[in-house]
């Protein structure tokens, strides 16, 4: 995180401090590097989404990252008609993504406009430079 | 779930107080507080030195034992702080009706509106350091501009209208009939004529497929209410509210206004535990009830409750509220009869204390023959929720 950084005004960024960082830290590394990363237990193999560190199924601590296809549908959306916050100039949507693995996740798109979204959609995954050091998850229609 | 059989008609609401309602109360939270517990306990006929109970809910600032050395309690030995909708009341009369202490005071004090809160400073610290959990959200959520409530709200909300092929115009009587409910409630601050339907309909999106009138405004100001045994109810100047039933429930993968790995986003499944078991315990049915508060802090809220609550099926609460026959005070479901959150402003509490003044007859919006009211709150959220009679 740079000094430049300024949470009043540019994209908020998910928490690095420790206590976060040992369920969804992986999850913003995978994104760093390009990849969709979702937690699934290691023994029951069931998803939890959001991560967490103990599976509800099976009471298992084990789990495992592993890459999403990042293809999914648009679960549903809603749309801001007042910036929410500066980084955000409205219109803004918000998504929320169901991937084909089933896991849903909240994110933005891009290469639509929000009159054009509609639920059922198919999308798929991008990953955009929200600053120099900053990698955010988005969606695209799909090809 | 035999623990809530034991409040069945054990306890009673009888004191409730509330501020002026305002977007700009010009007084501090603890200020607010301090005036409702007050007012609260002479309104109850109880001695100062009898309320051996205090509960408020977390969001609150102000913490009891501030609260106790300004209104004057020595001692108190219940103290909860409960979490979301109106579950510290479910706690404190718990509490009454298991003999842990005899009378409690609930009260919130929130200024929503001018934003004027009990420790800012410390309460963005302490959320950085404590509710690492609900950072857990926000680690999802924010760096893509879900920010508030209310988005989190529209996404659930547009999934249903999605899944039950409505649209928003179909849930606008549930704004306009709270509108017109405000408007005879001379407490709101929001609303001095009621809105049409039309109105409603038309008004512009704030987060699409929710309008502004579908979001209940913030507000400035203070609720307060004395809970005691029944026994001791007996003796004193207002008609007790009894309470026949209470209970909570929450559900899986919940979060607050975000449950969105459920595999149903267009329900609240705790709402209707928490439902199943007040009809339970109390033995009546939902046509015994001749007045309901629902939680309206977003209008397509009152629609889910209508059905998790067994009002009418999935998909038909906009329909349960068509034309508002149905809601208003000669139907009957009169919902809201305060104007609910989207009239008086978004300020749990003053829910309950609706369904009281109703058991009283003291309403702006008078149900006739009112012996049974039903409140449900923390509807996105943990629910919970009381049946009250006379």
């Amino acid at each position: 995180m740079t000094s430049s950084y300024d949470p009043t005004r540019d994209v908020p960024r998910p928490a690095r401090w420790e206590v976060l960082y040992r369920s969804s830290g992986p999850f913003w590394d995978g994104v760093a590097s390009g990849k969709l990363l979702l937690q699934r237990c290691a023994s029951c193999a069931r998803w939890l989404t959001p991560p967490r560190p103990m599976c509800p199924g099976c009471q298992s601590r084990e789990h495992e990252w592993v890459q999403s296809t990042g293809r999914g549908t648009v679960h549903s959306f809603a749309t801001y008609r007042h910036a929410p916050h500066p980084a955000f100039p409205a219109p803004h949507s918000v998504v929320l993504v169901e991937l084909e693995e089933g896991p849903r996740l909240v994110s933005s798109l891009v290469g639509i406009a929000p009159e054009n979204i509609a639920v059922g959609q198919a999308v798929e995954v991008v990953f955009t430079h929200a600053a120099d050091d900053f990698t955010l998850f988005q969606f695209k229609p799909a090809a | 779930m035999t623990t809530t059989r034991t409040v069945k008609d054990k306890t009673a609401i009888v004191g409730v107080a509330v501020s002026e309602f305002s977007r700009d109360s010009g007084r501090t939270e603890y200020s607010l507080a301090a005036q409702v517990v007050r007012d609260a306990v002479v309104d109850s006929g109880l001695s100062f030195d009898e309320i051996d109970g205090i509960v408020k809910d977390i969001s609150d600032g102000i913490d009891p034992m501030y609260l106790q050395k300004a209104v004057g309690i020595e001692h108190a030995q219940f103290a909860s702080d409960s979490h979301w909708g109106t579950s510290a009341i479910v706690s404190g009369i718990t509490a009454v009706a298991a003999g842990i202490c005899k009378n409690v005071v609930y009260y919130r004090s929130v200024n929503g509106a001018s934003k004027r809160r009990a420790g800012n400073d410390f309460r963005a610290a302490k959320e950085m350091q404590d509710e690492s959990l609900d950072l857990l959200r926000y680690d999802f959520y924010s760096p893509f501009g879900l920010l508030t409530p209310s988005g989190m709200a529209a996404l659930c909300a547009r999934r249903y209208l999605h899944r039950y092929g409505v649209d928003m115009s179909d849930l606008a009587w549930i704004p306009a009939v709270a509108s017109e409910y405000a408007a005879a409630n001379p407490r709101s601050a929001f609303f001095e004529k009621p809105m049409s339907f039309e109105e409603c309909a038309d008004s512009p999106a704030e987060v699409d497929p929710l309008r502004a009138v579908d979001c209940a405004p913030d507000v400035d100001g203070a609720v307060a209410l004395v809970i005691t045994s029944a026994e001791r109810a007996k003796d004193l100047p207002h008609p007790p509210a009894i309470v026949m039933a209470a209970a909570q429930a929450t559900s899986t993968e919940g979060e607050l206004f975000s449950s969105f790995n459920r595999p149903d986003i267009t329900g609240l499944p705790e709402m209707k535990l928490m439902g199943d078991e007040l009809f339970r315990v109390a033995g009546v049915q939902r046509s015994d009830v001749k007045a309901a508060q629902f939680d309206d802090r977003f209008s397509f809220l009152v629609a889910m409750q209508l059905e998790e609550l067994g009002y009418c099926e999935r998909g038909d609460g906009g329909a349960f509220c068509a034309k508002g026959e149905r809601i208003r005070r000669d139907g009957d479901l009169p919902l809201n009869t305060n104007g609910g959150f989207l009239g008086e402003g978004f300020l749990y509490g003053a829910n309950v204390i609706e369904a009281v003044r109703q058991i009283r007859g003291t309403s702006s919006s008078q149900v006739e023959n009112a012996d049974l009211v039903l409140v449900a709150s923390g509807a996105g959220g943990p629910a919970d929720g009381l049946l009250l009679r006379r």
